[in-house]
Parts: C-alpha cells; sequence; structure tokens
C-alpha cells in the first residue's frame, strides 16, 4: 500500500511542495483534488521536501489535497496500437479510443553514442520543390522552420506530413490553436494518412506543464519504433510554445534567468530534444522538423538563435514562401549528388539567377533604367516564383528540374543559364539552340 | 587522503546536496549510489562547494531516481584523467571514457553509471629504457620510450612525483602492457614507489614539469591563405572563432584539424552537434596526413560531448582535452587544441552557478567567467623542457555568441586574452565567401610568414576598395572616380582570389607557405601598380578575366605545367597595363628593389 500524503506545504503557480519521505528524483506522484487526478513529477528534493510540477496546473489544488507517489518517472505505453491515434500530453487519448496502458517504456532517455552515428545518407522527398531541389531534407536530420505568426507554416507541415516518404509520422503540438489541431486531424484525416500517424496534442488552452513534455513523449515513442526499424518523421509544433513554458516553469522555481527570461540551461534542453534526430544503423531513423516561431520576427531572438546552433540549418517561410535565401540544409550535399546529374547544377544555377533578379528588382525601385538582361531576369523571377516558390506547387523531384530547365529556356539563351555545356546539351528542352563556343562558365 | 562517505541531502537537476561524514575536497570525485530498475548504479560526480559538512556536487550523469538518503563513495582523488601510450586515435567522452568501447557495450545508447578504462590494459608496447640505475630523476624526466604510431612516447616519471629520485630497477627492453611496473624510484628518504608507464593528473590543474615558458614566436601553419597571410596563429599561441551559427565555425576548425601543420591534434567537440563529430569520425581514419602518409586519426584524439550529453561532463571536457594537449607537449612536441564550441563550455558554468544560486552577472554568467576563460587559455603556450628540448600547445576556441552579438560576455571575455581573433561574418557566409573571416574586422598579434609591410599593404588595400564600395551603394557607379573605382576593383580581386579558398577543391583546399607566399607576390604586384584603362566597363571586364585565371592558377598543381602556363599569364597581362606604382607603394616595392 502506498503511503498518501495529505499536507500540501506550498502551492506557487504549477509547482507544488509536500514533506515526503522515500522519494525519487523525476518520479511521478498523483494528486487528487476535488476536480479530479493529476500527474505531478518531482523536480527538485531537498531533504523531506519535495518539489513537485503538477501536470493539470496548480489552479484549485488545496493544501488539504492527497499525493500519492507512484515510485517510477514519466512513462508512456508504446505498441503498434498507437497508429491512428490522438493523444494528449501526458499520453491519454483526446480521441474516442481506449486508453493505452501495456508496455511502458520512459520519456527522456539517456542520448545516443556519436560513436554509433552513421554519416547520413538517404533524401527525403516531400513534393515540394524549394525543399527537395534546393534544401534537400535529409533522413536523420534536424530542420526547424523559422517563421512568424499567420504564416502558414501549420498547413506546410500537414503537407509534408501527408507526402513525406518516411515509414510514419508523429506530430507534437504544442500550445496549438484548438483550430489548428481540428485543421491537421481534417487534412490527415482526408488524405488518409491517419493510419500512419500518432498525434500528441497540447492546445493552448491545457496546463502550461503538459507542453513540456510533448518533445519528450514524441520522441520517446519515434525513438521505439525506428528502434524497430521503421523510418520516423517527428512534426514539432511550435517549439517557442515549449521554450515559453519552461520560462514559466523556470520562473516559478525562482530559478535565475539568463537572456530575456529563459532559463539559462534552455540550448542544453533544445539539445537534447533536437538531438534525438538519428539514423540506427540496421535498423530505422528519426528525422525532425520543427516549427520555431520568431517573435518580432527577430532571428536573434533566444528561442531562433539557440535553435539555430543546433539545427542541421533552417528553413525561413516567409510570405506564404520558402525563401531561397537564408533557409539552408546543411546536410543536403550528401544526398544531392546521387539523385540526378543535373541537380546541383539547377540548384546552384537557379539560385544565382534569382539573386541576380532580386538586384533587378532593387534597382528598378530605385528608378534605374532597366536593360535587356535586367528584363529578362524580371520575367525569371516572376515565373520562378509562381513555378517553384509558391507552396501550392507539388510535382516530384525529377519534375521539378524538368521545369527548372524550361522555366530557364523560356527566359534565357542557354549560354547566359551560366550551366555547364554538357549538362546543357543533355537537358536543355529542345527548340532552345545551343551556342556553341562561350557558354561554359559554369565550369569556373 | 581518506576516503570519506556521504548520504543524498538534496537533488535539484544535475546538482546534488550531500552530508558529509570526514573530510572533502573541493573539485573531489565522488559516486553517488543509485538503484535504477532494480540494478545498483554509480553516478561520477565532482564536488563543487562546500560549506560545513554539506557538499554541492555535480553529477555528470541524468539525475532522475537518485534519492535522500543515497549513499555517496568520495574516492580522494580529484577528477583526473588518465596518461599512458594509447591516447592516440582514441575517441573519448568529456570525462575519458571510450565510446567506442562503450558502444560495443551498451549498443545505441549511453547507459549511465558505465565507466571504463581509458588505456588499454591489454595492448603491449615495445618499451626501451632510456635510463640506467643508479641515475637521478625528477618528475617528467624521461625513463623510457614506446613507439606510438609515429611518434616516440616518452615514459616519464608521473608528474605528480614531487623532489628528486634515484632509479633502483629499470624494466629491459620489451613488450608491456601500461599498467605493468616498468621501474622503481627511490626517494631521498629511501621510500621505493613502483612506476608503471600510465598515471593520473588532476584535468584542472595546468602541467607544469618544464623550465621555462617562451614567448610565441614560429608560425603555426593551417594552410588557410585568410589565417596564415593575414591573421597568423603562432605555436603555442591561442585564437579565437566567434561567429553567429551558419557562418562555418565548425567547417573552418575540421579544415584546420586537417591541414594544419603540427605533430597532433587534439578535438574537442563540446556541447556542439553530434553529427559534425561523425564526420570526423568516419572520414579520419580514411584520410591520409601527407607529413606522414598514415592516417589522420593516428596523430588526433577526438574529446566529444555533444550537446544532448550530460552538462556537467562538458564542462570537464575541455580540461580533459588540454590535460592531454599538455602530456604530449612534455614529449617535445606541439599539439594543437581545437574547442568548438566554449560558448557551450561557458554556458555548463552558467547552468551550474545558477543552481549554486550564485549572484549572477552579465547575462546571468557567473562572476568568475572572465578568469575561468584566462586560465583556460593560458594552459597554452610555448616551453623548453628540461632536457632542452620544446614543445607547444596552441589553442583555438570557437565562440558561439548570442545572436551573432560580439558584444556578450564570453566572446568579450575571450578576445581579452587570445593573441588572434578570426570573427566570422554571416554577410560573408551569405554571399558563400569562404572562409568567411571578416577581413576588416579580424586581428593577429603574430607573426606570420609573409612580410608585415606587404601585408598591411594589401589590408589598407581592402579597407580603401571596401570604402569605396559602400560609398557607391549610395551614389552609384556613375558617381565614382574611375581612380576609386580600380581600388574598388582591386579589394574584391583580393577577396575572390586571395581571401576566399575554395575547400572541395584538390589543390585549393590546403596551401603551403611556399605557395602563400608565390601566389601573395603576385596579389601584391597586382595592387601596387598603377594601371590604365580607359573606362570602367573596360576595367571591369578585365578584372573578371584576370579573376578567372587567377583562380584557376589556384587549383593548378604546384609548379606544374599549368601552373606556368597561369602564372606567366597573369603576369604579363598585368605588365601589360602597369602605368606606374601607386603612390603610397613606393616605398615598399622600392625596398624589395
Amino acid at each position: 500500500m502506498r503511503k498518501v500524503y495529505s499536507r500540501i506545504e506550498a502551492i506557487a503557480g504549477n509547482v507544488i511542495t509536500v514533506t515526503a519521505d522515500d522519494v525519487r528524483y523525476g518520479h511521478l506522484a498523483t494528486v487528487t483534488t476535488r476536480y479530479g487526478k493529476s500527474l505531478a513529477e518531482v523536480i527538485r528534493l531537498d531533504g523531506k521536501r519535495v518539489s513537485l510540477q503538477v501536470f493539470a496546473g496548480g489552479r484549485g489544488i488545496s493544501t488539504g489535497d492527497e499525493v500519492v507517489f507512484l515510485g517510477h518517472p514519466m512513462q508512456v505505453s508504446f505498441s503498434d496500437n498507437l497508429l491512428g491515434r490522438i493523444f494528449d500530453g501526458r499520453g491519454t487519448p483526446r480521441d474516442a479510443g481506449p486508453p493505452l496502458e501495456d508496455n511502458l517504456i520512459e520519456i527522456g532517455g539517456p542520448s545516443v553514442n556519436p560513436a554509433m552515428r552513421i554519416i547520413p545518407r538517404n533524401m527525403i522527398r516531400t513534393g515540394i520543390p524549394m525543399i527537395d531541389v534546393f534544401n534537400s531534407l535529409v533522413e536523420s536530420q534536424k530542420l526547424p522552420i523559422f517563421s512568424v505568426s499567420g504564416e502558414p507554416y501549420n498547413e506546410l507541415l500537414s503537407r509534408i506530413a501527408m507526402q513525406a516518404e518516411v515509414d510514419m509520422i508523429i506530430l507534437g503540438g504544442m500550445g496549438l490553436k484548438y483550430d489548428d489541431y481540428l485543421y491537421f486531424r481534417e487534412v490527415l484525416e482526408e488524405g488518409g494518412a491517419m493510419s500512419r500517424t500518432v498525434f500528441f496534442v497540447h492546445t493552448a488552452s491545457d496546463p502550461v506543464v503538459e507542453c513540456l513534455l510533448v518533445p519528450d513523449i514524441s520522441l520517446a515513442v519515434a525513438e521505439k519504433f525506428a528502434l524497430g526499424g521503421k523510418r520516423v518523421l517527428v512534426l514539432l509544433t511550435d517549439m517557442t510554445n515549449f521554450a515559453d513554458s519552461m520560462k514559466e516553469i523556470a520562473i516559478t522555481m525562482e530559478q535565475v534567468p539568463s537572456n530575456r527570461g529563459y532559463p539559462g540551461d534552455l540550448y542544453s534542453q533544445l539539445a537534447s530534444r533536437y538531438e534525438k534526430a538519428v539514423d540506427f544503423e540496421g535498423a530505422g531513423s528519426i528525422t525532425i522538423l520543427g516549427v520555431t516561431t520568431m517573435p518580432g520576427d527577430d532571428v536573434t531572438h533566444p528561442v531562433p538563435d539557440n535553435t539555430g546552433y543546433i539545427t542541421e540549418g533552417q528553413y525561413y517561410l516567409r510570405n506564404g514562401r520558402i525563401e531561397p535565401f537564408g533557409s539552408l540544409s546543411r546536410l543536403k550535399q550528401l544526398v544531392n549528388d546521387k539523385t540526378r546529374d543535373d541537380h546541383r547544377a539547377v540548384m546552384d544555377g537557379m539560385i544565382t539567377l534569382y539573386a541576380n533578379y532580386r538586384e533587378s528588382v532593387e534597382k528598378r525601385s530605385m528608378g534605374f533604367r532597366m536593360s535587356e538582361w535586367d528584363t529578362k531576369l524580371l520575367k525569371y523571377g516572376a515565373l520562378f516564383e509562381s513555378e517553384m516558390m509558391d507552396l501550392s506547387v507539388n510535382i516530384p523531384l525529377e519534375q521539378a528540374l524538368d521545369r527548372g530547365w524550361s522555366i530557364l529556356a523560356e527566359c534565357f539563351a542557354p549560354a547566359e543559364s551560366g550551366l555547364r555545356t554538357e549538362l546543357i546539351n543533355r537537358f536543355w528542352p529542345s527548340g532552345g539552340s545551343v551556342a556553341p563556343s562561350g557558354s561554359d562558365e559554369g565550369t569556373a | 587522503m581518506s576516503q570519506s562517505t556521504g548520504r543524498v541531502l538534496g537533488v535539484n537537476g544535475n546538482m546534488v546536496s550531500v552530508i558529509v561524514e570526514g573530510d572533502v575536497a573541493l573539485n573531489e570525485v565522488g559516486y553517488i549510489t543509485v538503484d535504477s530498475d532494480g540494478e545498483e548504479k554509480r553516478l561520477k560526480s565532482e564536488v563543487i562547494r562546500v560549506r560545513g559538512d554539506r557538499a554541492e556536487v555535480q553529477v555528470f550523469e541524468m539525475t532522475r531516481g537518485i534519492g535522500v538518503d543515497d549513499r555517496v563513495e568520495f574516492t580522494g582523488e580529484l577528477l583526473a584523467v588518465e596518461l599512458g601510450p594509447g591516447l592516440l586515435g582514441r575517441v573519448y567522452d568529456g570525462l575519458q571514457n571510450p565510446l567506442p568501447e562503450l558502444a560495443a557495450q551498451c549498443g545505441f545508447f549511453l547507459d549511465r553509471g558505465v565507466y571504463l578504462n581509458a588505456l588499454d590494459r591489454k595492448q603491449t608496447w615495445a618499451f626501451a629504457p632510456k635510463v640506467a640505475v643508479g641515475e637521478t630523476v625528477e618528475r617528467a624526466d624521461t625513463l623510457g620510450i614506446v613507439p606510438e604510431g609515429i611518434f616516440e612516447h616518452r615514459i616519464m616519471v608521473p608528474f605528480n612525483r614531487y623532489g628528486s629520485y634515484t632509479v633502483r630497477q629499470i624494466a629491459a627492453a620489451g613488450e608491456y602492457t601500461v599498467d605493468h611496473e616498468i621501474a622503481r624510484l627511490a626517494d631521498k628518504d629511501g621510500n621505493e614507489i613502483g612506476v608503471t608507464m600510465m598515471f593520473e593528473w588532476p584535468v584542472k590543474r595546468a602541467v607544469d614539469c618544464y623550465a621555462e615558458r617562451l614567448k610565441p614566436e614560429d608560425p603555426m601553419v593551417t594552410k588557410v591563405r585568410i589565417i596564415d597571410t593575414f591573421f597568423p596563429v603562432a605555436l603555442g599561441g591561442t585564437y579565437c572563432i566567434p561567429g553567429p551559427f551558419g557562418a562555418g565555425k565548425t567547417v573552418l576548425q575540421q579544415i584546420t584539424s586537417r591541414n594544419a601543420e603540427v605533430d597532433i591534434v587534439i578535438v574537442a567537440a563540446c556541447g556542439e552537434r553530434a553529427g559534425e563529430v561523425v564526420e570526423t569520425l568516419r572520414e579520419f581514419p580514411e584520410l591520409t596526413d601527407p607529413r606522414t602518409g598514415r592516417t589522420l586519426m593516428e596523430r588526433t584524439v577526438i574529446i566529444c560531448n555533444t550537446s544532448s550529453m550530460p552538462v556537467a561532463a562538458r564542462e570537464a571536457s575541455v580540461y580533459t582535452a588540454v590535460t592531454i594537449a599538455e602530456y604530449y607537449r612534455q614529449m617535445g612536441l606541439n599539439v594543437l587544441l581545437l574547442a568548438d564550441s566554449t560558448s557551450r563550455w561557458a554556458q555548463a558554468m552558467r547552468e551550474m552557478s545558477g543552481r549554486l544560486e550564485e549572484i549572477p552577472g552579465e547575462e546571468a554568467f557567473p562572476a568568475y567567467l572572465e578568469s575561468v576563460i584566462a586560465g583556460f587559455y593560458e594552459r597554452a603556450g610555448v616551453v623548453r623542457l628540461r632536457d632542452g628540448g620544446n614543445g607547444s600547445v596552441t589553442i583555438g576556441g570557437t565562440v558561439s555568441p548570442a545572436g551573432g552579438n560580439f558584444e556578450e560576455p564570453v566572446t568579450q571575455a575571450t578576445l581579452k586574452v587570445v593573441g588572434a581573433f578570426h570573427g566570422l561574418s554571416r554577410e560573408r557566409s551569405d554571399a558563400r565567401r569562404y572562409p568567411s573571416i571578416h577581413p576588416l574586422e579580424s586581428w593577429s598579434k603574430y607573426r606570420g610568414p609573409i612580410d608585415r609591410g606587404m601585408v598591411e599593404y594589401a589590408r589598407d588595400a581592402l579597407h580603401r576598395g571596401n570604402e569605396v564600395g559602400q560609398m557607391m551603394k549610395v551614389v552609384g557607379e556613375e558617381g565614382t572616380s574611375l581612380d576609386d573605382y580600380l581600388w574598388y576593383l582591386k579589394s574584391e580581386f583580393t577577396d575572390a582570389v586571395y581571401l576566399q579558398q575554395n575547400a572541395f577543391d584538390a589543390v585549393d583546399a590546403a596551401v603551403d607557405t611556399e605557395r602563400q607566399r608565390f601566389a601573395f607576390a603576385m596579389l601584391f604586384t597586382l595592387l601596387t601598380r598603377r594601371l590604365s584603362f580607359a573606362a570602367k566597363e573596360e576595367a571591369r571586364s578585365w578584372f573578371a578575366e584576370l579573376r578567372q585565371r587567377f583562380i584557376d592558377f589556384n587549383g593548378a598543381k604546384w609548379q606544374g605545367d599549368e601552373f606556368n602556363r597561369l602564372h606567366k599569364e597573369i603576369v604579363s597581362t598585368i605588365e601589360a597595363r602597369t602605368a606606374g606604382t601607386e603612390e603610397n607603394a613606393e616605398q615598399l616595392v622600392g625596398e624589395r628593389g
């Protein structure tokens, strides 16, 4: 029989303190209040004084409520029954299905031994040209989408969830608007992708402590599936809400804040989640795509800044498009040499021309005269934006490369494209003639 | 020292309070016994504060499951590393646990409470004695040697054996394991001690067994042009590479770890991405060191405590790395320590300081941040050993400033104590100008292999060109004089053909001193010439063509046919346009006749 403690000594925010014996750090307890039962986690031991953060929040907890320690840390049930289900941050069902209680696993487990990691080698195709062609997503990569409130980042994530060539998707929602949660569910149900998806969703109105659990619970489940040979894509939105929850708890616990109120271990906390991305040799893999909204569109804000140091590149989502500048997939070089011979050349060539287009736009806005070359660039830029960058474009990589060539052919003479002659001869759409001389700029 | 025990009093993150029975020392190592799923685990920790009978320890593992009254055993020893033959080519975590061996035992994950020997106890080494019975020796004196890869590894009197000793016994030449006793020494009172090929040294104490410290004078060649020519680093010097994320800090460190002209490289991957270490881990055994013809791994030690590994061990990892560096320095070798990134190390200190509830300094970093950073970099240096030879430790640390802002405390504290500053710029990396070291903001106090006057001249040209470029943004090309415009072209040219370097080109990736001198002389000729052009358009296309040739020249094999042909072409192209010498260069060029 477990001992019941019925004297809560302090309640501050979501943290309560009781005097208890034989309690272990990081273990769980249940708190029974008149509004129901909630789990709580031990976050500090000081002699017999035990501080716990209550998942359901501190509101309504009375000093006379009962606390029972469970003697184990936070766990989640793991089996194939998870697929197609929707849970909250504690792992209790949000949908009409039964609660799952068999085969419990711990969350927030140890880090992967760096010596066991391998160099990533497989591309994940998404059908989005700005990703596939220009910044390929690589299996075991961790990438955030840097965006601002109001941008369609959740639409982008749901499209990736629908189309990405992986075995399963785990969606971790933190501080999601209820509509957004419903939107995700609707899109995946309609698209028939629910059967390969698990949801762990914390909505904006849920207790803040649950938000903290979402990445850990999502990644613990992902890890088990990956060890079982599945290629798992974990989508986390929005990590800024996660960081803000951490800030809230830290301040309640009277920790010394470092930057803008965030705790000093923000970097380590974010890293221990993102670093779960891994390719297990001989088994599956975890790839993490997160959303980090930048407060005030400021990339130097502590959350995007620390994230940038951890992740392997980033996508900038601005004005409803993935920006070609600033966006970077640091691992793309490892995979884009194995797709098609013209992949790298088209990637570099089209971006260089698009940069020139931006310069021409700037010149035009300053009232300078447009040369013939500028006019060509303006045409090219407009085509590039509507045929490639637009988020509604949904074509496989090969088709996107072909489209790239036809855009180039529509706007430029072969020699002006800056691409290698050999590639032009092979890929330039017929109808365009290849100038024999002076077209070897690409070899530089 | 007696070995005390204690009981856990409280847990807060990775800090545990302990009631101690007996004596305890600061930085002493203790083990917390914890029951984890029915299995008893001993978690390594280090004392970081003592108040009365209460000690605060930082635990090098996850603290989940520790409870009040759990038993703590103190070892009486400070946090130390094992030193001896067999360190080279190894991959360790921050506490010198060999990671591949750990993987063989535990699989994919880093299970807590598993500690393995840093040095292989089974491997034998061919020992050759260098002293005779009856000789007098002091700490760090050579007792014998064993071959370790390409190096002659000195077996020394342990650094913690103070005073002088007489050799009573010395092992004959032969194969021994590291824990085999190879000598017996007697101190002046006649007490005998046994010495093996390995010993321990506390990581937070600098190794001080040398005759004197010297001023770093000789350049450490990195084969990166912008560093060696413009912002050189000296053997035994220190430098830092601050830069925002994505500016290429880690890539620059990787390039340096491959190409630097030193004997041994210690890579301390401290709190950064695991993926980046993996590249080094997997590629180094495949890459050949051009100096020795053996794989790069044979001259490398990797200390790897990546961002998701326990924070307290991250704090220890840079000390582990520098101690191993100092050990090899004692053998008269030149060692380069690359720490990536020192900001993560400083953050680990900040986390601990917060848990200790110390009064925070700027951005919540502890008040002792500056002195700790200074203490770390001061462990670099050239020393004259007691046998007359020289050894050096060079330290290069990256800094990851929050928001890319160099005003933050870690960058500022580092800048005070280093000899060279290689500031990376987001602007340059966005423009794909690699390596993205900012040519105007960076500095170095060391002397490089290339004449300082000439380098200063080239830097002035860059300054001037930059000013013209800024002005042109306002007044447009039309409003710029031809003379100014030429300076702009010259500086852009210098940037394109000399500052930028193609890390993916087989030849251009690593440029030795001789070639740098040669190429810089060509560049210098161009910079000092007054060139005659009728119009800007003409000048621009002339420079564009010359640039193309120079880039081809950079990719041509040293003194091959292609190289000689392009060299001739470039020189004659410049000659054909020359209309005299720039006024400010007359003296410089004159001196060189």
